[in-house]
């Protein structure tokens, strides 16, 4: 296990990774009688790709949902930059810098793609709505600024030939491409992305996995991905949570994880014998 | 030019201005279905409310004037003096906001997440509790309302109209101001919701909850947002038609009106509604004209509906509607 306590390390491939940003303490989950998450802790460190794997049902999307908002854990407590974060509405998460994607693309299907990555920006823009509405000075200034950083996103993730397109006639694989720079349009400190490769063709995925890899390296945005192609998580992750019926059962390098015998337990069975 | 004729294209003529009437009405159901998939049975009485609202500050009414004598044993009726027609709206745009504010508090902000009819309910609630309290604030008399706009023929449309045709229309001054009205407010909000960011956000609120949350956008600042859009369109379509009849109860039954032009424009699409307005409009002012000799008038209204029934039967999405694809 790695030390909490300090400011961070450096990757093998030379990254830094900075200290502890987001702590998730004994956090409990219930809906009714079920229980989808159970006193499960660990933290996010600045820099960092942190994995959330397990089998269907673990629990997984609704840590995710946690983090962002969606969800109110009945017990523990979320820790963000040092602070206990107090119960907070899913666009007061989204305006602290912590943007997400969805496991089942929630893009604005009836705008383009530019107008989809705009509504990104929104908490970025300041300049009151009647100043806007008329269309002076700063409101322009401010939607030229904007539009420059939205550009840039969209030749980072290479979707320039659909910048117009409205959203609903795309193929799968875009959207999910579309979604992540709506989120990363938000210039977000946490980007968190649920299952951002799944139902897509092996060279979809592979560049899914380039613009991660990417995002993380270029804007040291640090990110929380869940993900069931165990070979994905293992070539991008730095750290790994292992999830089983709403419980924490492995937490650690992808390496150790690997060797972890509850872990391969939980995915692979228990022979009978 | 045949005199049938030149009168089907007076009746036309006058179906347009009666068109931009309804159309105006129908915005303000669309504006709130679009925002939050919710057909706001109130939009008549809101109109009404808002008028209402506008001749009591015109004439210094004071508000609640019988509650308070009846309870004080006092007898103020008004405060003595009468607000501009200039300060008197955005006083009203106001109190539209303040009611649509109290509309997210105490009604949408409980019932997140109801099936559609659950909220349409509320609303039909809604209706009534604002119906009463209009009467209560400003009393239950009809009232004249005066904002400055000429009423009556208009000479330029008569002159112009006799020149070309050696025949005059007959047109009221009133319609040709609400026509320019809709226009000029057709295209700011055709422009706010394009150009400006709580226009984008609420387009996005629109089209997926869930995304508009995750961006940061918050509901409840967009909903109060939509109904005090539609607050102000109402205040409008209100002026308008109590410029014409007077400000009463009757004024709130123009909503029903405006459903037939919702069916046939679609309730999702801003265009459609005025589309669907100006064709009820014209539509029935031409099938009364031409069907009067046979079947003796009085098929105007009839007309609106029987329309839009059929629209029902063949194209339930509406011209402009969203297409409703269910997968299976």
């Amino acid at each position: 296990m790695l030390d909490t306590q300090d400011d961070g390390y450096m990757t093998a491939d030379g990254r830094k990774i900075g200290g502890v940003a987001m702590e998730m303490r004994n956090i409990t989950l219930r809906f009714g009688g079920v229980v989808a998450i159970k006193d499960i802790s660990f933290d996010i460190r600045w820099g960092e790709v942190r994995a959330i794997i397990g089998p269907n049902g673990a629990g997984k999307s609704s840590m995710l949902n946690v983090i962002s908002g969606f969800y109110h854990p009945q017990e523990g407590e979320v820790i963000y930059k040092g602070y206990k974060r107090p119960r907070m509405r899913p666009y007061e998460v989204a305006r602290m810098g912590i943007a997400r994607t969805f496991q089942n693309i929630a893009l604005f299907e009836g705008m383009s793609v530019l107008d989809n990555i705009m509504t990104g920006r929104l908490n970025h823009m300041s300049s009151g709505f009647l100043s806007q509405a008329m269309w002076w000075g700063k409101a322009a200034r401010e939607e030229e600024e904007n539009r420059e950083k939205v550009e840039k996103i969209i030749d980072f993730l290479e979707i320039q030939h659909i910048r117009k397109t409205p959203v609903a006639r795309l193929p799968y694989g875009l959207k999910k491409r579309v979604e992540l720079a709506r989120a990363l349009a938000a210039e977000p400190a946490i980007l968190l992305l649920d299952e951002p490769m799944a139902g897509m063709n092996v060279e979809e995925k592979e560049d899914m996995c380039r613009f991660v890899l990417d995002v993380n390296d270029e804007f040291g945005t640090t990110i929380v991905l869940i993900e069931h192609d165990m070979g994905v998580v293992m070539d991008l992750s730095d750290r790994v949570v292992v999830m089983d019926y709403g419980k924490k059962i492995g937490d650690g390098t992808p390496d150790e994880v690997r060797n972890d015998e509850e872990v391969i337990k939980a995915y692979l069975g228990v022979a009978h014998d | 030019m045949p005199d049938t004729l030149l009168f089907a294209m007076e009746a036309a003529l006058n179906g347009l201005t009666a068109g931009i009437m309804y159309a105006l009405v129908a915005l303000g159901f669309v504006l709130i279905f679009k925002a939050s998939g919710i057909f706001n049975f109130s939009q008549g009485v809101m109109a009404l409310f808002a008028a209402l609202t506008l001749v009591g500050f015109q004439q210094g009414q004071v508000p609640f004037a019988h509650l308070i004598n009846a309870i004080f044993g006092t007898r103020v009726h008004h405060f003595g003096w009468n607000l501009p027609t200039l300060l008197a709206i955005p006083a009203t745009v106001g109190v539209m906001v303040v009611f649509a504010w109290a509309v997210e508090r105490f009604v949408l902000r409980h019932l997140v997440n109801q099936k559609p009819i659950i909220l349409f309910m509320a609303t039909i609630g809604l209706a009534y509790f604002l119906e009463g309290l209009g009467d209560l604030m400003w009393g239950a008399e009809v009232k004249r309302l005066d904002v400055g706009i000429p009423q009556g023929m208009s000479g330029a449309v008569d002159d112009l109209t006799f020149g070309l045709f050696g025949y005059g229309f007959y047109m009221d001054t009133l319609d040709l101001y609400a026509m320019v009205i809709a226009a000029l407010l057709v295209a700011v909000l055709v422009l706010f919701s394009q150009y400006t960011k709580e226009g984008r956000a609420l387009r996005a609120v629109a089209d997926d909850h869930q995304a508009a949350l995750s961006v940061g956008i918050s509901l409840r600042f967009i909903w109060v947002l939509t109904w005090s859009i539609a607050g102000i369109v109402a205040l409008v379509a209100g002026i308008m038609w109590g410029a014409k009849s007077g400000v009463q109860f009757s004024l709130s039954l123009i909503a029903l009106k405006a459903l037939p032009v919702l069916i046939l424009g679609g309730f999702t699409s801003i265009p459609g509604a005025i589309v669907g307005g100006l064709i009820i409009g014209v539509g029935e002012k031409l099938f009364d004209f031409f069907m009067q000799p046979i079947v003796g008038g009085a098929t105007e209204n009839w007309f609106a509906y029987m329309l839009a029934l059929v629209f029902l039967l063949f194209r339930p999405q509406g011209l402009f509607g969203e297409k409703i694809i269910e997968r299976v």
